[in-house]
């Protein structure tokens, strides 16, 4: 994956283009708006991360310059203001996703990933299937091998979402945001409990787990025999 | 300044002024306007007796001739009187009547004049003056000359009187006016300069001043009473301010001090990889719990400022407590505890849905957080928490109910306050900004939290204005 990451903060641009290229990516870094558009305009890379204020042309300018011109590149906004109405705002102007500072690596890395892999055009598939588990959109039914699960709606749509996203890290945030639609912390680690009641449903009494806490990150579902 | 530049520099004088000049002509154009109508009506009655005598003398003549008419005029004559009689022959030699020294050529001009004259029993001087009178002329037939009159002084005397009670009563108004309008002036200029005094004090300082209210319920006393509440916000402002500077040094001091000797001891110790790594892991959730800690602070703070005032929209409070205690209620299942939530009914609030939610969240939190874990004595049954969305009155009220230990009266203030942590509080996990939050969301949307006893147990309370009505889709 080709990551362009817009930071003037050169120390934590490094860092980022370090860590991308540390899990396999391929990771430039441009230090004002100006350089991240000619860049950005190339359209060869697959997500861009732009920092909200940025020397020459803000982030969110940035964004709007790019979209006028047709390209429609993911991008993650990162910002120091991490206020609700800022993400709205950040969103309105053409932005993917939105990550205050400061953030970890492995939550802006999985938000990356998601990114890029919507891009690549995900169907909207109505039957979604890891392993042997296997969730129908339509008719809200979820079974595993022969026999039927039944969730409440709140878990479906948490199994709706790690499904979508089978193979990929899913941070804690990221379940809060698009599966309850809240962007504050909860402060006690709420995520977690919903996570363990939804694996006792869908692993329990399965030799395989599908549901995979990754640590220090988030969660995954994937199916281990592959 | 001066003090009297100063008194006549205020707008209560120069008020006064312009109410003054407006009362002042209008009292003078009223009397004006009485006195000139006065002589007016005065001239008219003198006409009409003289009209009268006139028709009454020519009356007599016509009957009895020209002797008749002198007999009657002189016994009118010596009557004493304000009237002027004069019968003349064609040439102007006088047969009866009470005048003389008429303007030339009066009786030549049938008619009404006004003349000097003096009356036949005075003397002449300069003590005895001409008077002045109005007087008719009537043409006798046989060429005589019939002159009816009234002396004017009457008339002129009342218009002088008149005129001089017009000036006498304005110059009376504008003393008075004055007068009234220094002091009425003064006494403004006096509070207001005591409320000058006071806001100088408070400018060097001292935010306890309070302005002086003289408890009439006046307009400045209702000012007075704005500015104060104002102060005590600001007062209150300035000393949750130092507080939380305070408290920072404690609240994110501590963690730091402890993050760092973390790091140095791991520098120290010639560990394993693994201890580094475990070293390491350990600095980051503190770090993290530094920036949730510094988060909250600025969603207090911007709640408080009233910046997110700008996201307000319609919603069901009753929705948000479904959804949150849909939330929690794995967690509080998992510690024993049975979360209920009673919110049948719409309970429309206009606001920040997030903040709403992430502010009852808060509240569920602590509860589930401070709840006792069910006993073996309680046979089976849980411990319970209680979600209420109502609407009562003007106001919807979100309520969280709990059985835990509860929160003491004399500390149910103090707990809502920024950074306290009671003592029991010390052990469990969280910054202590979650009620502190609540009550700032509240407070953003017009609204108040409140601790109350559940006896046993705590309640709090989100109380929010009642929204419009809301616009169900379908």
């Amino acid at each position: 994956m080709r990551i362009l990451v817009i930071e003037d903060d050169r120390d934590a641009a490094d860092y980022l283009v370090k860590a991308f290229r540390e899990v396999g990516h391929v990771a430039d870094a441009a230090h004002d708006g100006e350089d991240g558009l000619a860049m950005a305009l190339d359209g060869q890379y697959d997500v861009l991360i732009v920092d909200r204020m940025l020397p020459k042309r803000d982030g969110l300018s940035l964004i709007g310059a790019l979209r006028d011109k047709g390209i429609e590149t993911p991008a993650l906004i990162l910002s120091a203001l991490g206020q609700v109405d800022d993400r709205v705002k950040g969103l309105r102007a053409g932005g993917d996703d939105y990550l205050p500072k400061p953030y970890s690596f492995s939550e802006l890395l999985a938000r990356v990933e998601v990114l890029a892999r919507r891009r690549g055009g995900r169907s909207e598939e109505t039957v979604l299937r890891v392993g042997d588990l296997e969730l129908d959109r339509l008719s809200h039914e979820v079974r595993r091998g022969t026999e039927a699960i039944s969730l409440q709606p709140r878990e479906f749509r948490l199994l709706e979402y790690l499904m979508q996203h089978a193979g990929q890290v899913v941070t804690r945030t990221m379940l809060l945001e698009n599966v309850w639609d809240y962007h504050f912390d909860p402060q006690t680690n709420v995520i977690d409990v919903h996570i363990s009641r939804l694996r006792s449903k869908i692993d329990k009494g399965f030799s395989q787990p599908l549901l995979h806490t990754i640590r220090g990150a988030g969660y995954m579902i994937r199916d281990g025999a592959r | 300044m001066t003090a009297l530049g100063k008194l006549f520099r205020t707008t209560a004088f120069k008020l006064t002024l312009v109410y003054l000049t407006v009362f002042a002509l209008f009292g003078a154009f009223l009397l004006g306007y009485f006195a000139l109508n006065t002589r007016r009506l005065i001239t008219e009655q003198i006409t009409d007796t003289v009209n009268a005598e006139i028709t009454g003398l020519a009356e007599q003549y016509r009957l009895g001739g020209i002797r008749r008419l002198v007999l009657v005029v002189d016994a009118r004559a010596r009557r004493p009187s304000s009237s002027l009689y004069l019968v003349t022959t064609f040439n102007g030699e006088a047969l009866a009547g009470n005048v003389t020294a008429l303007a030339p050529g009066i009786l030549d001009n049938p008619g009404w004049t006004e003349t000097v004259y003096r009356r036949l029993d005075e003397s002449e001087g300069p003590d005895h003056p001409e008077h002045e009178a109005l007087v008719r002329v009537f043409q006798l037939p046989g060429g005589f000359h019939l002159l009816v009159g009234r002396d004017l002084d009457e008339r002129e005397r009342l218009y002088h009187i008149v005129l001089a009670a017009g000036r006498w009563s304005i110059a009376i108004v504008i003393v008075l006016g004055l007068a009234g309008g220094l002091f009425v002036t003064r006494r403004v200029l006096r509070r207001v300069d005591a409320m000058t005094e006071t806001t100088r004090t408070i400018m060097g300082g001292d935010l306890s001043g309070r302005l002086p209210v003289a408890g009439s319920g006046d307009e400045i006393d209702r000012l007075a009473v704005n500015l104060n509440v104002m102060l005590e916000r600001i007062e209150a402002l300035m000393r949750g301010l130092k507080e939380v500077s305070d408290n920072i040094a404690h609240d994110l001091k501590t963690p730091l001090t402890r993050l760092r000797n973390r790091c140095e001891q791991a520098l120290r110790i010639s560990g394993s990889d693994a201890e580094y790594r475990a070293a390491l892991e350990a600095t980051i959730e503190e770090s993290d719990n530094l920036i949730a800690t510094f988060n909250a602070l600025l969603m207090i703070a911007r709640a408080e400022s009233g910046q997110a005032r700008e996201d307000m929209k319609e919603f069901d409070a009753a929705e948000i407590a479904h959804d949150i205690c849909e939330l929690y209620e794995p967690l509080a299942e998992e510690k024993g505890i049975a979360l209920k939530v009673v919110a049948n009914t719409a309970a429309p609030v206009t606001g920040n849905r997030e903040l709403v939610s992430q502010a009852l969240a808060n509240l569920v939190d602590n509860a589930i957080k401070y709840a006792e874990p069910p006993t073996p004595a309680m046979n089976g049954t849980r411990p319970e928490i209680v979600v209420h969305a109502l609407s009562e009155g003007d106001r919807i009220l979100l309520t969280v109910a709990d059985r835990g230990p509860g929160i003491p009266a004399a500390d149910r203030g103090r707990a809502v306050e920024r950074f306290v942590r009671l003592e029991q509080s010390r052990s469990q996990p969280g910054s202590g900004l979650g009620l502190s939050l609540a009550a700032a969301v509240a407070r953003l949307h017009g609204g108040e939290l409140s601790l109350e006893d559940n006896k046993p147990g705590l309640k709090s309370i989100i109380a929010l204005p009642r929204g419009g009505p809301l616009q169900k889709a379908g």
